[in-house]
């Protein structure tokens, strides 16, 4: 009997619709992130995850709606992450039903801000997203740096030093994209994620690069993450929640079933 | 139709709570709300809250939330409290270097520590996700529940009651602690049964259809 590992779909939403698509055969509208959260929470998913990526205002506010809709009708808590900027984002995302914002950049520009929004709306609904990049060399000792800009920007700041710091200030979970594996499909940096996992005492989850339910079980098992996070492998119907939950399961893994 | 009244005090995010109640009972009649007339004249009550204890129960004794919990605990209208909810029910809480609560259950609200452990094994505080809850006691609550069912936690303190048999379920995290308290029409959880999927939702539509007796 123990604490269940999470496991967290995240989807891409620009303008109120999910990007790169989403495969379910018997979805009436995969491009509907609310659809799409339905049916993951049937699956029984943990938490579900939209990333916003849309760029203008008027998309931000369908992201509300968006929202919203999910909070009506799926009773699974929802991060929401992307552009949020401000205590005034923050509250906006809260109001309209999400449980968690996540907070990327404007934490990189302004550190306070973290503390801001943790001493306003309690650690709890905070979650601070770090896109770590390893920067040492093979014959180096392991460092890992922050990144900005998708990945582009790189900040000096070392990684496991800023998660630390973060949850000093009050981010009540840290979600750790290590960004060379990104997409790959190579699995999850795990040193990176194991680094932070016993550094902080609040919950990591892990995200980037997961290609086969085995870079799940490593994730919680190397990498130390009381949480993971994909995309892809369960968009496209590579693999359902269940049948990760299944496998994680055998491999010791406490999950909620 | 029946009414419920879900005691709104400015802390937190009301919306899922009343949102999970309409979704379980398309006809309920859910108030968002301090008003005191609107809370006495509901058929139900739940007393929700997230955040720091300190801010919860000050906000509740200057709004007089504390006499509207008092007189719908009192009254034998079915009553539900909800995570912070729970908590401000007990007699202290060590959070924001201790809290005088609203003292309808005799015990405490305790930290779980900085080094909290399992068999050698560290586990993170806060207590964050979907853990077991066992059932000390049938109660209508529970109908169609299964014993060890999943519910959604988010907490650093937890609930110690000192009168054992007004617990209806406990869960482990490093210790064992109390999620669940039950005393006649009063009924209160650590958990969020408003974000627990099927488990929560059965909770929520139990307490619709509950009569307040045990």
């Amino acid at each position: 009997m123990a604490l269940a590992k999470r496991i967290i779909p995240c989807l891409d939403v620009e303008n109120g619709r999910v990007v790169k698509g989403v495969q379910f055969v018997d979805i009436r509208d995969a491009g509907d992130p609310v659809e799409v959260a339905k049916r993951y929470d049937e699956q029984g998913a943990d938490e579900i995850t939209f990333l916003d990526i849309t760029a203008t205002h008027e998309g931000r506010d369908t992201m509300v709606h968006t929202v919203e809709r999910m909070a009506s009708q799926v009773f699974i808590p929802l991060t929401v992450g992307g552009g949020i900027r401000t205590c005034d984002d923050i509250r906006t995302m809260l109001n309209a039903g999400a449980d968690k914002v996540s907070i990327n950049s404007a934490a990189v520009f302004n550190p306070e801000f973290v503390k801001e929004a943790a001493d306003k709306f309690g650690s709890q609904c905070i979650v601070v997203a770090i896109d770590a990049k390893k920067v040492s060399k093979p014959d180096e000792e392991n460092r890992w740096e922050i990144f900005t800009h998708g990945g582009r920007k790189p900040t000096g700041i070392d990684a496991v030093e800023w998660a630390k710091k973060m949850v000093e200030l009050g981010a009540g979970e840290i979600l750790l994209t290590s960004m060379d594996q990104d997409g790959v499909k190579n699995g999850y940096d795990l040193d990176v994620t194991c680094a932070i996992s016993e550094t902080v005492n609040v919950p990591v989850i892990a995200s980037g690069g997961v290609g086969n339910l085995d870079h799940l079980v490593e994730g919680c098992i190397q990498g130390k993450a009381d949480a993971v996070l994909a995309a892809s492998i369960f968009h496209f119907n590579e693999y359902s929640i269940p049948q990760a939950k299944e496998y994680m399961r055998e491999k010791g893994i406490e999950v909620r079933l | 139709m029946s009414s419920v009244a879900v005691i709104d005090y400015g802390m937190g995010n009301l919306h899922s709570v009343a949102k999970a109640l309409e979704f379980v009972e398309p006809g309920v009649e859910v108030r968002v709300t301090a008003d005191p007339a609107l809370v006495a004249s509901a058929d139900r009550v739940i007393l929700p809250g997230v955040g720091a204890i300190r801010d919860c129960v000050a906000e509740m004794l200057r709004l007089g939330v504390d006499k509207e919990v008092t007189d719908a605990i009192n009254s034998g209208k079915p009553f539900l409290g909800i995570c912070v909810g729970m908590q401000a029910l007990m007699q202290h809480s060590e959070e924001n270097d201790g809290v005088e609560c609203l003292s309808h259950f005799d015990g405490d609200v305790k930290y779980f520590g900085d080094d909290l452990r399992e068999q050698g094994e560290r586990l993170k505080v806060p207590h964050m996700g979907w853990n077991e809850v066992s059932h000390s006691i049938d109660h209508p609550l529970w109908k169609d529940i299964p014993d060890g069912s999943r519910f959604y936690f988010v907490h650093s303190y937890y609930v110690s009651a000192e009168q054992r048999n007004f617990v209806a379920g406990t869960c482990r995290y490093g210790n064992d602690f109390d999620v669940a308290l039950a005393r006649d029409n009063a009924f209160a959880v650590q958990f969020h049964p408003e974000k627990s999927a099927k488990a929560g939702l059965q909770l929520l539509k139990n307490f619709l259809n509950w009569d307040g007796k045990i």
